[in-house]
């Protein structure tokens, strides 16, 4: 097994080159340019041509693309345009905020999709079956936008519920080690910083959760109905195995694999959703900064943070397929 | 099996909704108790929502609207601004002297004042200040950090062009500062915190002239990240970038301390998130509200506060396109545009008509300039003499920014549907081009030749008429794609005059040739509003944007 996931590292390192390619076209397609984004009105001529001879802008883009990999391979991935701080201490400091908000996101949608996908299909051809995969459908159609708008607009602008925006009441002195917030709060004893960032999670993990929620519902109500009726699991009745052992082992089980699959391709899109989540709570994750880097055309952000998601994208999906081999011993990497 | 499940359903749901209730209950209680927070009758925590982070903490290195915002409450100039106009007032120099020959300024200071290390602020903290920012070199000289000196100061002295002779301080109170060429603008230039006076010895002990990385990745000084240290009302705690900045009141400070103890600016990017973060009561107040919004807030009782419009709304004519090249196409346009209508249909309450290209606070603002009323015969009868009829009509591109709010621009989309529909009254023919602003519709204006009419206008940084037209029209660019060597040497010399009053008669000058030639259209000055709570009773509105919020008074 190990030789099969140093097999599956190595093939990332050609993946990643064929994305590094295609991010610096796209990034350098983008109209305009970050002397421009960065002077506003007042940019003229001299002082755009000034910036972008800094910068190197002004060089061939194959040179540039190679002075980039050079320093993507030394482990410099470049400095912000806009805050001037390194990408990767950018990154850094985003990424706790965008987990904590994943994480929560992701627990929501497989803690509630699954027994609700297995309660559709149990149910399977009735009243309630009916609504949960209208329901998941709206949540597969609606768009995450929209959702996170109206989410906020009705909890924390009109019943004042829950915080509209950031991740934690700026008025709160709280100590941050991790930059975990709710973790922080549990570490130092924080109960209300805790609690505070806890609230300010809601909302946006509610939003980012609808579509893996929806989704993870539909898989998993697919799946058991395709188990349930399979000849092991009538054989297993029929012999009088109890029927809890049925549930778990036969039918649950089973019907996880593609659960499994699913989840990890959404976990993986949650950073598309965290994108426009993020910009609507003003959550100051990776998501927002990425937004924000399209629009002041960060070149070093754009790439770097893309290149890191790719990376974090493909370890989840390995990850996934050697789960596999824990959940179905039929599997085995190979 | 089926009760079983319906059972466990049931009790699943039973939990979620009891989470519900117990997470509401939290929630709103978290609200009550979090109204005030020192126990007095006024929550003295001000919450501002800025439209973006800061982009440093070094106010020389430094030129945008939000860093400066931070800035004003941090740090303080030797000149400031007169309460709610934007004409020069004394800050930390008391008073001030101009030689015969306009170059040298003597500065006398105020005195027991200290910086927020402890340290004095003296004639050599000024000096040290001044020379820091002539002695920039490297990356730190540049127009994307130190814009304001390079600009104003036209160079550096690693670039040979600067016009900062030096600076000298014969006592303790006493600072004289000698240019090399005169610059009428000196003094009212001064108020921008770009040229605040910094704690020499914070300076120095984190390193604030060390851009550090390399040429190709600049990365902020130590001090520029977290070590900013001025004189002004409220004294550095926190950044976290992207998120916030804290300031807390400066207990030592010379002047009044005001009722603010602790000011946070949080960041919140998009337009309707402030509004909603203002109607959930998490800020207390945000600038630059959607005209669209103006209605509803002030209906649900929130405090609208306007700033005197410091502005300019433009609509320019790129002289590359053959037919605005013709001064008869350009007077049609102009003649075909109703700006009252224009200001009372979709600009905000009190916004003022344009007629020349800066606003009457301006020196130089020119009260008899030529104006071509609005006359859409007159209109068509000129575009007939150049030309152009029904079988032949006008055909221009009309660019325009969308989801964007400037000061002088808060609603670029209707103001074009405005425009559009009276110049296809007179018989023009447009092709509309809406880009997102930054950078797709600023470099299509500033970059090339491939626009026709355009939208773009201008707030002004500080009380000097180059800072309008100079800042236009003095170097011919893609902009307005013409060359006009007349108005360029006007403004050229008018940019080297020493005294307010030489330049008094070199303006009005100016704007009437401005006008004789009409590159474009001075539309109006809009007015930029801030929202607030209503516990906000009083907020500084400056129309350059000095609002120091030991001026801020709150009722609860």
């Amino acid at each position: 097994m190990l030789r099969t996931i140093g097999h599956r590292l190595l093939l990332l390192i050609p993946t990643l080159l064929g994305l590094s390619i295609l991010l610096f076209l796209w990034v350098r397609a983008l109209p305009g340019g970050p002397a421009v984004a960065l002077l506003g009105e007042r940019a003229t001529p001299e002082a755009v041509a000034e910036i972008n001879r800094q910068y190197g802008f002004d060089q061939p883009l194959f040179v540039q693309y190679f002075t980039w990999l050079g320093q993507l391979l030394s482990g410099d991935f470049g400095t912000s345009l806009q805050t001037r701080q390194p990408v990767i201490e950018e990154f850094l400091r985003r990424l706790p905020a965008t987990l904590e908000l994943s994480f929560l996101a992701i627990i929501l949608a497989v803690g509630i999709g699954i027994p609700l996908g297995y309660l559709a299909a149990r149910r399977h051809g009735r009243a309630s079956d009916h609504i949960l995969v209208g329901a998941s459908l709206l949540g597969i159609t609606i768009p995450v936008f929209f959702l996170a708008f109206m989410l906020k607009w009705v909890f924390a602008v009109q019943l004042g519920w829950l915080p509209s925006e950031g991740r934690q009441d700026p008025r709160m002195d709280a100590t941050h080690y991790t930059g975990f917030y709710v973790l922080d709060g549990l570490l130092t004893g924080e109960w209300d910083a805790a609690w505070d960032a806890f609230l300010h999670l809601i909302l946006p993990a509610v939003a980012l959760a609808s579509i893996p929620l929806a989704i993870i519902v539909r898989i998993t109500r697919a799946s058991v109905l395709e188990v349930q009726n399979s000849d092991y699991v009538r054989t297993g009745m029929a012999k009088g195995v109890s029927r809890s052992t049925i549930r778990s082992r036969f039918i649950l089980r089973n019907a996880m694999l593609p659960v499994i699959t699913t989840i990890g391709l959404q976990v993986g899109l949650l950073i598309s959703g965290a994108v426009l989540t993020e910009t609507v709570f003003a959550y100051p994750g990776i998501g927002s900064f990425l937004a924000r880097a399209i629009f002041t055309r960060d070149y070093p952000v754009l790439q770097g943070f893309i290149i890191f998601i790719a990376i974090g994208y493909a370890l989840i999906n390995l990850a996934v397929d050697v789960s596999y081999s824990f959940i179905d011993p039929r599997v085995r990497v190979s | 099996m089926l009760h079983t499940s319906r059972r466990r359903w049931l009790t699943g749901a039973a939990a979620i909704a009891i989470g519900a209730v117990v997470l509401t209950a939290c929630a709103s209680q978290r609200e009550e108790g979090g109204a005030t927070d020192d126990g007095g009758d006024v929550d003295s925590t001000f919450i501002f929502g800025a439209s973006g982070d800061i982009a440093g903490l070094d106010p020389a290195m430094a030129n945008d609207g939000e860093t400066f915002r931070v800035s004003r409450q941090i740090f303080e100039g030797l000149v400031g601004v007169e309460p709610g106009t934007a004409d020069p007032a004394p800050g930390l120099a008391e008073s001030w002297e101009q030689s015969e020959d306009g170059l040298t300024y003597t500065f006398q200071l105020k005195e027991g004042v200290t910086f927020h290390d402890g340290t004095d602020f003296n004639a050599e903290a000024v000096c040290f200040n001044f020379d820091r920012m002539n002695n920039f070199t490297g990356l730190a000289a540049t127009e994307s950090l130190s814009y304001y000196w390079g600009k104003l100061m036209r160079g550096y002295a690693e670039t040979g062009t600067s016009i900062y002779g030096g600076c000298e301080a014969p006592s303790e109170t006493e600072a004289v500062i000698t240019l090399t060429q005169p610059f009428a603008g000196f003094i009212p230039a001064l108020s921008l915190p770009s040229f605040a006076i910094q704690s020499p010895a914070a300076l120095e002990e984190f390193n604030a002239d060390e851009v550090g990385g390399t040429a190709e990745a600049p990365v902020l000084s130590e001090y520029a990240q977290g070590h900013p240290v001025g004189t002004g009302p409220f004294t550095f705690d926190e950044w976290s970038p992207g998120e916030s900045v804290t300031l807390s009141a400066y207990e030592d400070y010379w002047g009044e301390q005001g009722q603010v103890q602790e000011v946070i600016f949080q960041v919140i990017g998009d337009t309707t998130a402030r509004r909603q973060a203002l109607e959930s009561g998490s800020i207390d107040g945000y600038d630059l509200v959607a005209p669209a919004d103006l209605g509803a807030l002030e209906d649900a009782g929130f405090n609208l506060v306007n700033r005197d419009p410091f502005n300019i709304l433009y609509l320019a004519m790129n002289q590359t396109v053959p037919a605005l090249a013709d001064i008869r196409v350009r007077q049609a346009i102009t003649q075909a545009i109703d700006r009252e209508q224009l200001v009372t249909q979709v600009l905000p309450e009190g916004t003022e008509v344009a007629s020349q290209f800066m606003p009457p606070a301006v020196i130089g603002w020119n009260e008899d300039v030529t104006t071509y009323e609005y006359d859409p015969e007159a209109a068509k009868a000129l575009l007939a003499e150049a030309g152009y009829n029904e079988s032949n009509p006008l055909t221009l591109q009309f660019n325009y920014p969308v989801n964007v709010s400037r000061p002088y621009m808060p609603n670029p989309e209707q103001i074009y549907t405005n425009l559009a529909s009276q110049l296809e009254a007179v018989g023009i023919v447009l092709t509309p081009v809406g880009e997102d602003w930054n950078p797709t519709y600023l470099d299509r204006i500033q970059g090339g030749a491939d626009h026709g009419i355009h939208l773009l206008g201008w707030t002004g940084d500080y009380n000097d008429p180059d800072n309008f037209v100079g800042t236009f029209f003095a170097t011919p660019g893609n902009e307005w794609g013409f060359t006009n060597e007349e108005l360029t040497s006007a403004l050229t010399d008018a940019r080297g005059l020493a005294t307010a009053e030489d330049q008094e008669a070199a303006y009005l000058e100016v704007n009437e040739q401005i006008a004789q030639f009409i590159p474009g259209v001075p539309l109006a000055h809009p007015v930029p509003t801030l929202a607030f709570a209503e516990r906000v009773t009083s907020y500084p509105a400056s129309p350059v944007q000095d609002e120091v919020y030991n001026m801020v008074e709150l009722s609860e």
